[in-house]
């Protein structure tokens, strides 16, 4: 970028370099304002898990206290429901990624009759409302008069995952190289060592992935489980009650909890990737057609996946 | 062995796509078949082919329809323009510290929906400093945020950003960075290059994104629930009630399918105009 400027700033008026130069930083700082935009909500919860509200509700900042969170865990409905939420996601999540996983591989390893059905059918549900799913599986257990509770939430959970998790975990298999399973087939692997030994370790980090996709969909999840929950109360169903008659402090505690234990994920995820991209630093790449050092190394990564 | 191979695939695909049916399309069929009844809670609902229902909950509704259909396409819009120069600046400017700046960017979004849209009620409250301010420089009716569409659309714009910004950063960060550079050595400027080829190399992730962020939007209640009071009901929040506080589920349904034929019309049509690749993904999987 740097040499294309230079070059064209050649015939450009004073004015011109001028609005360039206000250009060139108006970017990064409508970037981080936006950042910031982003952020001021989760300072929020953060800090108003601190305050000391008189009244029900914890709109006001009134005066800093520790002791919502030496009470986190003392409310049981707010317990109860952080658990059976965290229970349904865990369970709801294994089963939408063994599903889900099925289907993408099926549909980037093998021809079948039905492709484009398939496809319509796993997108769909991603093109449709919550709410419309909500209530659609609703009129479907009116019409039974099935009770309502933890398998119905259940049900609908598994029922809106799975689609997204065959998005992520095919993008994954799409550079997948098939040369290593016939490599093991060769050196007379059976069929099933080959899927154990070869093709699961490498579709792993895919599978991983759409599954964290998932439980963080999950464990979010109010609009379905508000239609379908009867009487078992989730976590933002919890909230959800809770807001018509003052919030506790507590559940400001437990959301800047799960937002730590977020961030702490995903802090060692990008630890990973940056010492997985230090080694790949390690091999010599010459590559004569690039001027910059960091767009040279990303136009190598993309030479090496196909 | 080759019969075998030849089933292999559908045994794959058949426990989730039964799932899927079942669970999916099944209910639908539900959906329709109830909002064709008639009756009363307590006499129970019959089917009766009752099309009157739609035609009386769209002239009952109509400017909950309305104002759900806005509302979500100004937050689209919104989000567009917050999220193109965002994803921009991290991909072409943030170096090494692009991850993490993504990170930041996508990190509120481990919080409970409900917590964040709760949060900016108390930013938005009416004796918040920031609504203070905005009311000091005359920014608001009568010195209130909260219950005014303004309010709706920003929580709208706020909660479903991450659907904007993730498949446009994606399809920024993958561009090819040499055809800027051939555009600019063959004398273009730089806001020709960017019309010219970034902007409709970026298009699969604008189109992605646009349907990520409307489609929910227009079906939401939470926002309209916290932040807009009484007067700005969406049509998520009529059908919710129907459904959940009043038990008038063919009036709710009736809503709920008129909703998701209307939504998969924009869809089509949007598709049609764009291109289907964004949202599909197929195409680089079956070559």
């Amino acid at each position: 970028m740097e040499a294309a400027s230079i070059h064209n700033e050649g015939g450009a008026s004073p004015f011109k370099r001028a609005s360039r130069a206000i250009g060139d930083k108006l970017l990064p700082i409508f970037a981080g304002l936006a950042i910031l935009y982003m952020l001021i909500p989760i300072v929020v919860i953060a800090v108003f898990s601190f305050n000391d509200p008189q009244g029900r509700y914890n709109f006001e900042w009134v005066g800093f206290t520790t002791e919502h969170w030496a009470n986190a865990f003392g409310i049981p409905e707010l317990t109860s429901s952080l658990v059976t939420s965290l229970q349904l996601a865990a369970v709801a999540t294994v089963i939408s990624a063994v599903l889900g996983t099925m289907i993408a591989i099926a549909l980037v390893r093998y021809e079948f009759y039905g492709r484009k059905p398939t496809n319509f059918l796993i997108v769909i549900p991603l093109a449709t409302p919550e709410v419309v799913i909500g209530a659609g599986l609703l009129s479907m257990f009116i019409s039974f008069s099935f009770p309502l509770g933890f398998v119905t939430l259940l049900i609908a959970h598994v029922m809106f995952c799975i689609s997204f998790v065959v998005v992520v975990v095919r993008s994954r298999l799409i550079g997948f190289d098939r040369s290593l399973e016939e490599a093991a087939r060769d050196l007379g692997a059976t069929p099933a060592q080959t899927f154990r030994l070869v093709t699961l370790p490498l579709i792993a980090p895919g599978i991983i992935s759409g599954s964290l996709l998932a439980f963080a969909l999950l464990i979010d999840d109010f609009v379905i489980s508000n239609f379908n929950s009867g009487t078992t109360v989730t976590f933002p169903l919890y909230i959800f009650g809770a807001s018509q008659r003052g919030i506790p402090v507590e559940v400001n505690v437990i959301a800047t909890i799960l937002i730590l234990v977020a961030l702490a994920a995903m802090a060692i995820v990008l630890w990973q990737q940056y010492r997985a991209d230090k080694m790949a630093k390690v091999e010599p790449e010459p590559d004569p057609m690039q001027e910059h050092p960091r767009e040279s190394r990303k136009h190598a990564v993309t030479k090496q996946t196909p | 062995m080759s019969g075998g191979r030849r089933a292999l695939p559908y045994l794959l695909l058949f426990p989730g796509l039964l799932w899927l049916v079942v669970f999916f399309v099944i209910p639908l069929v539900y959906m329709g078949e109830l909002s064709l009844r008639t009756g009363s809670l307590t006499e129970g609902f019959f089917f009766n082919w009752q099309f009157s229902n739609y035609s009386d909950v769209l002239s009952d509704y109509s400017q909950q329809f309305l104002r759900s259909f806005i509302y979500a396409g100004v937050a689209t819009l919104l989000a567009l323009l917050i999220a193109y120069p965002l994803s921009y600046a991290i991909s072409f400017r943030g170096g090494k510290y692009r991850n993490l700046l993504l990170f930041l960017v996508v990190a509120p979004f481990f919080t409970t929906y409900l917590i964040r849209t709760i949060a900016w009620q108390t930013i938005l409250t009416d004796q918040s400093p920031l609504v203070e301010f905005l009311a000091s420089i005359g920014l608001t009716s009568n010195g209130r945020i909260l219950d005014t569409p303004a309010s709706v659309i920003a929580g709208l714009t706020y909660n479903f950003l991450p659907f904007m910004i993730l498949p446009l950063y994606t399809s920024i960060d993958t561009l090819d960075r040499r055809l800027i550079e051939a555009a600019k050595d063959l004398y273009a400027s730089s806001k020709t290059a960017f019309l010219k080829v970034t902007l409709p190399l970026t298009a699969p992730g604008i189109v992605a994104g646009t349907l990520l962020t409307f489609i929910p939007a227009s079906g939401d209640y939470v926002n309209a629930y916290f932040l807009g009071g009484r007067n700005q009901a969406m049509i998520g929040n009529v059908i919710q009630s129907n459904y959940l506080v009043t038990s008038n589920y063919p009036a709710a349904a009736a809503l709920a399918f008129i909703l998701m034929l209307i939504i998969l019309l924009l869809v089509v049509i949007y598709i049609r105009f764009a291109g289907s690749e964004a949202l599909m993904g197929d195409e680089a999987s079956t070559t």
